[in-house]
């Protein structure tokens, strides 16, 4: 099965009559649509989660996030934090949640329209996916810095609090609470897509350079003759 | 074995103390540590009392196996017990005010609680709780819904295992007097509430002199509507039964389905008046050497009743005496001396019972019976009830001892009758299909174990399903005299813990649990998994009565609000750790108060209490439940509510002011 999918006999005829094999073109429009359904997925998968745990809560609370939704015990954090004087959970990133789900089919999309751009600019197209994790962590950042910097001074504890940063990943404490912020699958999956487009960018440029190049040399060679 | 293996692997530690030392240790159980063992001699532990304790304890943290279901007595309450820890879990408010539950102090609870007063409008704020039974499906305890039953008043309350809450109380419309309940039949078509006493119907003034024409026993058939989870009385059904006092009733399962068994105590016809020379009901009421079993076809009753042959008395179908004596409904066995107790075996096919005065249990077979119904011509006791006589109904009788009064099973093969007089627990042999599964003969006497003091009831895991698990006993005695240090002239009961796990004469008492907080009578004790109890209520604003969310449940504390029309005053409030919303409440008096509250909490065990002081309000707000309190603001003055379950670090500033302007 596999031989008639990748149909090894198969070459692909350049402009200047040399020939490449079939799955040298395959090879990098699988890895960008294999990045693309891995982004997919990463929107039904939590990207990051907050662990606390105390004597009181021998199960430990957990809030999930999405990039749809939170997840888990954010009623009970939201009830917990209201004496530190803390927004609510939900307040921090609405906007990021309203559109992300748009947000990334369409950087999928972009993925998919690359496969069909056979020369660097593909690179540009899929840009946003490779910086997609990098940017998801900044604005968690940008929302845990304006979370902790919003504490009401008029709450039972918010006179006592220091404005802090409560860390991205990692351990902490606060109060009787141990705390531990860690990635999810879903910032997994978004990371290793764009690992995949990076080694389908180099596939990318090992197929279609060539062609670039015969191009470029059939060109020369009809404007010198 | 595992008694063996324990009994040795202490027995080398306790070298001096141990009353039954075995020799050696035996291999690859390990040892007991060193300062255990030197714990239990410096206690003066015996072997025996370490293998009870480890049987027994139940480390932090560590769940029960099963769960004990027992009537409170006069508390008017369940108890909730782990077995083997025989540690008490909760109680369940039913026929009396509870404070820490908020059971009958303004909010729905009380009407709950309201819903069983007297015709009248007398109020009934206790109850005398008996016989607690777990529904059951296909004759097995499905650990969905509890029935208890309240003798003093003729009540039945129906409790829900997703909360343990009490969600419905009937009085008896003809009845002032039950005992007989409240069994289940197989399926729970039927709560059956027994009599005792005898009255005329409805209670109604008769001189005592009319006894045997106008006072009659009640036998109700209380239909159990389980999609919603209450009783229906309009589908349920009493039938007449002469004035003999009917005492405990069990209901046929498998082979005799449909039937139902409950003995007397009061064919002497006895009215008392020792006052007037006449003889004391002690002694009236055990003149003659047998009373009657009482074999019920209440499939048939139903039957009958569903064909108009009952008449409506006070709201609910009676079929009358003369019907059911004549259609085939009621038929009677002679049963010995001041009969007590009438149990099925788990296989349907006999019954047992117990004699107070007579060293016997009597075991009547449920096919015997029906021989001598088919072949007919049977005399009648005065009241026209065809009477079955005992030696074509008796199986076997086994003479245990004195004063046998109930029996339970286990999975071997064995009854357990507890023997008041003898304060013991007697095991014996069943015979018929049961004769296999013991070593012993059928229908013999296998051990009597001493108990502390008086036994009443007992029950044993899942004893009165048709798969009993064996394992645990539990006697349940009325005097406990010395077991445990005194707490002044009222002693506690002592629920003992009985392993049953081993054959033979292995019965030993594990735990004596004393219970202090009323006299119970029967239990039942269901495996721990067949319970599902809710962790928080399903949906913030949750009515627990109405089992949905309710219109007045305020979802979100900004729709918090006060709102006057005209002398009436609504209040929606909500409550959270570690405030209420509204925190200040001004009206004037006179005001007619309706205060609905919701705990917003999702969070296990984040109970909020509400109390308003001076004006005898206490609710129990648990997690996500709605609750409304209705009064009127009689007196004027600065009024404080608080919470009063210890929630959060700052529960005592979790308060409000109720101001009430004259």
């Amino acid at each position: 099965m596999f031989r008639s999918i990748l149909d090894p006999d198969v070459r692909v005829l350049l402009p200047d009559g040399t020939s490449r094999r079939l799955i040298d073109y395959l090879l990098p429009s699988a890895l960008m649509m294999l990045a693309a359904l891995l982004l997919s997925i990463s929107i039904f998968l939590p990207y990051w989660s907050f662990k606390m745990n105390a004597p009181q809560y021998p199960k430990g609370l957990r809030v999930d996030v999405f990039v749809t939704h939170l997840a888990g015990d954010v009623e009970e954090t939201d009830a917990l934090n209201h004496y530190l004087g803390m927004p609510p959970l939900n307040d921090g990133g609405q906007l990021e949640r309203s559109i992300s789900a748009l947000a990334i089919t369409s950087m999928g999309l972009l993925l998919v329209a690359s496969v069909f751009v056979h020369n660097r600019w593909a690179a540009l197209l899929s840009i946003p996916v490779v910086a997609y994790p990098l940017v998801f962590l900044a604005d968690l950042y940008l929302i845990l810095y304006r979370y902790g910097h919003s504490i009401d001074p008029n709450s039972a504890l918010g006179g006592a609090i220091e404005p802090f940063t409560p860390p991205l990943f990692g351990e902490g404490k606060i109060g009787q609470f141990g705390t531990l912020a860690a990635a999810e699958p879903g910032l997994y999956l978004a990371v290793l897509a764009s690992v995949v487009i990076l080694i389908g960018l180099y596939f990318h440029r090992a197929a279609y350079r060539p062609i670039v190049e015969a191009r470029r040399r059939l060109a020369a060679e009809r404007a010198a003759a | 074995m595992k008694r063996r293996l324990s009994l040795a692997l202490v027995a080398t530690l306790l070298a001096g103390c141990g009353q039954q030392a075995a020799p050696t240790a035996a291999p690859g159980t390990g040892a007991l540590p060193v300062d255990a063992a030197a714990v239990a001699a410096e206690r003066g532990l015996t072997a025996d009392d370490v293998y009870a304790a480890v049987s027994t304890y139940q480390p932090s943290g560590r769940m029960d196996d099963y769960i004990l279901f027992s009537s409170g007595g006069q508390a008017g309450q369940v108890f909730v017990i782990g077995v083997p820890s025989m540690r008490i879990l909760r109680t369940i408010a039913v026929f009396a005010p509870e404070p820490w539950q908020g059971y009958g102090f303004g909010d729905e609870t009380t009407e709950v609680l309201r819903g069983g007063d007297m015709p009248d409008g007398t109020e009934l704020n206790w109850g005398d709780t008996h016989h607690p039974n777990l529904s059951e499906t296909n004759g097995e305890y499905d650990g969905e819904f509890l029935f208890i039953n309240d003798k003093a008043n003729a009540r039945l309350a129906v409790i829900d295992l997703r909360d343990f809450e009490t969600k419905q109380i009937i009085k008896n419309p003809n009845s002032l007097s039950d005992h007989g309940g409240s069994f289940v039949t197989p399926n729970t078509e039927y709560v059956v509430e027994g009599p005792q006493y005898a009255t005329p119907i409805g209670w109604e003034y008769a001189p005592v002199e009319e006894y045997n024409d106008k006072y009659r026993d009640l036998i109700t058939f209380w239909k159990f509507d389980r999609v919603a989870g209450r009783v229906d009385e309009g589908q349920s059904f009493q039938i007449e039964l002469p004035p003999y006092w009917q005492d405990l009733c069990d209901a046929g399962k498998a082979v005799s389905d449909g039937w139902m068994f409950c003995n007397s105590i009061n064919t002497e016809l006895a009215t008392g008046g020792v006052e007037d020379g006449n003889p004391p009901f002690e002694a009236g009421t055990t003149q003659n050497d047998t009373d009657y079993l009482h074999v019920i076809n209440w499939k048939k009753a139903a039957e009958l009743v569903a064909a108009g042959k009952a008449e409506d008395i006070n709201g609910i179908q009676v079929l009358p005496l003369d019907v059911a004596a004549s259609e085939g409904v009621l038929y009677f066995v002679p049963e010995p001396k001041s009969p007590h107790g009438s149990d099925v075996t788990p296989n349907g096919a006999y019954i047992v019972v117990g004699g107070k005065l007579d060293p016997h249990v009597t075991i009547y077979s449920f096919e015997k019976i029906q021989t001598a119904i088919a072949s007919g011509g049977l005399e009648t006791d005065p009241y026209g009830v065809p009477v079955i006589p005992l030696d074509a109904a008796k199986e076997a009788q086994v003479e245990l001892g004195l004063g046998p009064l109930h029996t339970v099973y286990d999975d071997q093969g064995y009854a357990y009758t507890t023997l008041f007089l003898d304060s013991a627990v007697a095991r014996w042999t069943l015979g018929g299909e049961y004769a296999d599964k013991h070593p012993e003969e059928p229908w013999t006497l296998v051990q009597k174990l001493p108990v502390q003091y008086n036994v009443g009831h007992l029950t044993a895991a899942e004893g009165d399903t048709m798969s009993p698990d064996g394992k645990y006993l539990v006697a349940m005695s009325k005097w406990s005299i010395d077991r445990f240090n005194n707490v002044g002239p009222l002693k506690p009961q002592n629920f003992q813990l009985i392993d049953i796990g081993n054959t033979g004469e292995h019965m030993r008492v594990l735990y004596d649990l004393p219970i202090g907080i009323g006299e119970p009578h029967y239990a039942q004790i269901i495996k721990a998994d067949k319970l599902k109890a809710l962790e928080v209520y399903p949906e913030v604003g949750w009515n627990p009565d109405t089992w949905s969310v309710d219109p007045n449940a305020v979802l979100d504390a900004k729709d918090a609000r006060v709102e006057r029309n005209g002398n009436n005053v609504e209040i929606w409030m909500t409550v959270i750790r570690s405030h209420f919303t509204p925190e200040r409440i001004e009206i004037n008096q006179g005001d007619h108060v309706i205060w609905h509250l919701t705990n917003l909490e999702r969070t296990p065990d984040a109970t909020h209490g509400f109390a308003l002081g001076g004006y005898n309000i206490n609710l129990s707000l648990e997690p996500g439940e709605a609750r409304t309190v209705e009064f009127d603001a009689t007196q004027p003055g600065t009024f404080i509510y608080y919470c009063t379950e210890f929630c959060s670090a700052l529960h005592l500033e979790m308060l409000g002011y109720f101001l009430v302007k004259p």
